[in-house]
């Protein structure tokens, strides 16, 4: 069987063919407003080019930047109310208290804090404010305000209390988005909760755009089952990923890194993605993204997601330019309006793509709309654009040497063949499609997280990777391909016996 | 000559977070939340005055404070300035005598900031020293318990305002049973003012200049980020440390038993420990290390778990499988490494039977002037 791995990006949605282990076919197509045209538009390019039958695919995989674009860009979140149960614990560091403020201002809802939660061994801390957490769900539904977060101190341990104030709200709030913090993290409260809040403000819009991804393959006739790309470069069911969109937030990058080795050969270099919205900087250490090992910062939010250590710079094909400021470079972009926006294209926006053209980098669209922009400009323009790369790469390398580059993304045009710090650059084919190559070949994950009575933690722990694998295996991984890639046991001293909650998760190669 | 008084700036704040989470050895808890408490009172108009503990008279009056409990419970209940600020006062109610400055009970980890909050909410100067030069589980090892200077009063509270006096205690030891009880009772953490210190005592039984070692330490790492040099080794060449294993956690396993965190990371080594593997025990703080069976390290010297990539520092509560770790060694304050020292924070302490031989061959085990 074939696979199709699609990247919608902001800017363009690209679309591969994968069989027997290489790039069959692949087709670029602009993303549009409604998410649905452009997959449209590039699943049927894809499949008549190609001259491969529907029914010939055996998955589909769709990575996308949807989501981390609306928080980097600081639109189309939703407003987000707060509920932590746990006062009076931590009550002098509030919800939302080390984001950064221009996110702050955009998702920040009501905030109610509620006495509750529970100790470390299980026991209530206080007894939980039932009265306070229906006035808050009343007084949240008033707003308006369509998704909610809910935290709760030590939910990880006992996640009891976080799906009673979900029952309530369900009840108080009718058809609001509501996220608890137990299914998305680990101990920690504050990056919990901000993981929590992201993923509320983000619901509503990773339900439109999945809802667009199956409509997409519906009228394309494709019957293979839908899978959506995740952080760590696995897949998972599209309906589970419309409710925790922050699970899928880093896949974009994720997929375009391990497409870059895949493409290139290469098992250790760095990587830069060019998209039509950001650039993204990452490393590959033996063929995977190299894991940000604690503390992730997400559009400025404190989290403790497992994700490939990325910087996101506010720099890709149609990043604005000021016409009267050539130092004055994004982080707004036209999106997937460049081709209707971008100068070379007959629009009014002069964005990175009309810099590229008029340096003679590349040729698209007409050359003579941009024939006006001084010589001066464009090299101050384009020395801005390697300085701001510069200044990236020299951020995310670990090492004072020079590190051979893979370019790759729509935007690969933008990065110069020379750069401070970097050996070499390299280019690669089907390098604009990176990501869908990366898509493409994503992985299958299993994971159990299990209560285990009078087991000791050895066997325990044996069981829970075994099942996690027997679940891998059941969606589609191939068995000898399983690892094991996280592990975690919490000792469980409220309930009887020897009880021990054990979350194991393992990832494989998709079986063929 | 005792240092001039300096006030702590934001820049301040984030070194001193990273490097009393270094000096954490494990424990003592991640300094982020109170760092980030720290920052807001700072942005009010509060300041952290610092001075240096030779420049105090030999009667001041002189608070010592501190968290003690689990640090996995501080990453949920988080840590609240006026809960460890109200210990001070009821202290001071119960002495009817008012404090001129509050030292620091442990430098290491969260609890070097809880005097730095202190100091901040009661606006009163911070001494620039603590009473055990890192972080240790038990009130028992530190350099007050091993000058023997009185173990009482302590005040204690709780996040819900549950208040408790420790009016007297036979020694350290007994001090340490009775709040270590108390503790678990309210969560595995409390809020604790210490028996008060002299000037006299302060100056002759406490590690000295230990916040500017921190400072120090996290300037180090932060340097090496810039530079993209590697930030462990700037922290060894800034500490006159070593670099004992370089590996990934393979397995870890904690217990939450007695109000304290305990277990085991095992590391299997990479690069040049290929092959090799290394175990760490610990008790809230890493106090064993060994290689393939064979004791490296011990307490009192510092063990501390390092992201090899970004020289952060990695707790006990917070390292997990996969991690990518350099584990270093430190050296530990003399008073420490004293024939008196080692009876209460050498290995026995910790109920390992074995001697203590440390890392580093220029330590003398100097005899401590009282």
């Amino acid at each position: 069987m074939m696979r199709i791995g699609i990247d919608v990006g902001g800017t363009n949605t690209d679309a591969v063919i994968i069989s027997d282990d290489a790039v069959l076919h692949a087709v670029k197509s602009p993303t549009t407003a409604d998410v649905m045209g452009g997959i449209l538009a590039a699943l049927e390019k894809l499949l008549a080019e190609a001259g491969v039958a529907a029914d010939q695919i055996g998955a589909l995989m769709i990575g996308t930047t949807h989501f981390t674009n609306a928080v980097v860009q600081r639109r189309e979140v939703s407003r987000a109310a707060a509920v932590r149960i746990g006062l009076p614990a931590a009550a002098t560091l509030p919800p939302f208290v080390d984001w950064p403020e221009d996110l702050r201002a955009l998702v920040r809802g009501p905030v109610h804090m509620l006495r509750g939660g529970y100790e470390v061994d299980g026991r209530p801390l206080v007894p939980f404010d039932r009265v306070g957490m229906r006035a808050a769900a009343r007084a949240i539904a008033e707003t308006g305000v369509d998704a909610v977060g809910v935290s709760c101190v030590f939910s990880p341990l006992n996640p009891d209390l976080e799906k009673e104030a979900g029952e309530i709200l369900r009840e108080e709030c009718p058809g609001i988005a509501i996220t608890l913090s137990h299914e998305l993290g680990r101990i920690g409260l504050l990056a919990r909760e901000n993981v929590t809040l992201m993923n509320a403000s983000l619901v509503m819009m990773a339900r439109k755009t999945i809802a667009a991804f199956g409509e997409a393959m519906q009228r394309t006739g494709l019957t293979a089952p839908l899978f959506i790309t995740q952080n760590d470069g696995t897949v998972v069911a599209s309906d589970e990923a419309a409710e925790f969109p922050v699970r899928s937030f880093a896949s974009g990058p994720t997929n375009s890194l391990r497409g870059a080795a895949f493409l290139s050969g290469l098992q250790d270099a760095m990587v830069v993605d060019v998209g039509g919205t950001t650039a993204d900087i990452g490393n590959l250490v033996r063929g995977f993204p190299r894991e940000a090992n604690n503390v992730v910062h997400v559009g400025g939010v404190r989290t403790l997601f497992r994700m490939p250590d990325l910087l996101s710079i506010g720099l890709g094909g149609g990043t604005h330019c000021d016409p009267d400021n050539p130092q004055s470079i994004g982080p707004r972009s036209v999106g997937f309006r460049l081709p209707q926006l971008a100068r070379v294209f007959g629009g009014p926006d002069l964005t990175t793509t009309d810099i590229a053209v008029a340096a003679g980098l590349i040729e698209i669209g007409d050359r003579a709309r941009v024939a006006d922009l001084p010589k001066a400009y464009v090299e101050a323009a384009l020395q801005r654009m390697r300085d701001m790369l510069a200044d990236a790469i020299d951020q995310m390398k670990t090492v004072a040497a020079g590190v051979p580059l893979v370019a790759v993304g729509g935007g690969a045009f933008l990065i110069p063949d020379h750069l401070p710090g970097v050996s070499e650059v390299i280019r690669v084919p089907h390098a604009s499609v990176a990501n869908a190559v990366g898509a493409a070949i994503a992985q299958v994950s299993g994971e159990v997280d299990q209560i285990f009575t009078d087991m000791d933690r050895a066997t325990a722990m044996e069981a829970a990777q075994s099942r996690a694998k027997a679940n891998a295996v059941r969606a589609g991984a191939l068995e000898s391909s399983v690892q094991l890639v996280e592990m975690e046991d919490l000792p469980l001293a409220y309930l009887p016996g020897n009880s021990l909650r054990v979350r194991a998760r393992v990832v494989g190669e998709v079986r063929m | 000559m005792p240092a001039a008084p300096f006030e702590l700036t934001l820049d301040d704040l984030d070194s001193m977070a990273i490097g009393a989470w270094i000096l954490g050895t494990g424990g003592g808890g991640d300094p982020y939340f109170s760092y980030l408490e720290a920052k807001q009172h700072l942005a009010d108009g509060k300041r952290a005055r610092i001075i240096d503990p030779l420049s105090l008279a030999d009667d001041a009056h002189i608070a010592c404070v501190g968290q003690m409990g689990a640090p996995i419970v501080k990453q949920e209940r988080l840590i609240d300035g006026p809960v460890i600020a109200s210990t001070v006062t009821m202290m001071e109610d119960y002495l009817d005598k008012k404090f001129e400055a509050v030292m620091l009970w442990e430098i290491g980890g969260n609890n070097g900031f809880q005097a730095v909050l202190t100091g901040m909410l009661l606006d009163i100067p911070i001494v620039d020293c603590d009473a055990m030069g890192r972080a240790f589980p038990q009130a028992d090892m530190t350099t007050f318990s091993i000058c023997e200077l009185p173990a009482y009063p302590w005040t204690m509270v709780d996040l819900r305002r549950n208040k408790m006096i420790f009016a007297e205690a036979e020694d350290w030891s007994w001090m340490e049973k009775m709040t270590r009880k108390a503790c678990t009772v309210i969560g595995s953490s409390a809020a604790t003012c210490k028996s008060p210190r002299t000037g006299a005592e302060v100056k002759s039984s406490t590690c000295l200049h230990t916040v500017s070692q921190a400072l120090r330490t996290g300037r180090a790492v932060k340097e090496a980020r810039r530079a993209h040099t590697d930030p462990v080794a700037a922290v060894v060449k800034s500490e006159k440390g070593c670099v004992l294993f370089r590996g990934k956690i393979g397995d870890v396993m904690r217990r939450t038993t007695e109000g304290w965190l305990r277990g085991t990371i095992i590391i299997d080594g990479l690069d040049s420990d290929q092959g090799k593997h290394m175990e760490l025990a610990f008790q809230n703080e890493f106090a064993v290390a060994w290689q393939d069976g064979e004791v490296i390290a011990t307490v009192p010297d510092l063990i501390c778990l390092m992201d090899t990539a970004s020289g952060e520092a990695i707790g006990t509560e917070t390292a997990r499988y996969g991690q990518r770790v350099t584990v270093i060694a430190l050296p530990a304050p003399a008073i420490l490494t004293s024939e008196r020292g080692l009876k209460k924070v050498g290995p026995r302490a910790f109920g390992y039977d074995l001697e203590f031989k440390s890392v580093f061959p220029q330590a003398r085990g100097a005899e401590v002037s009282r």
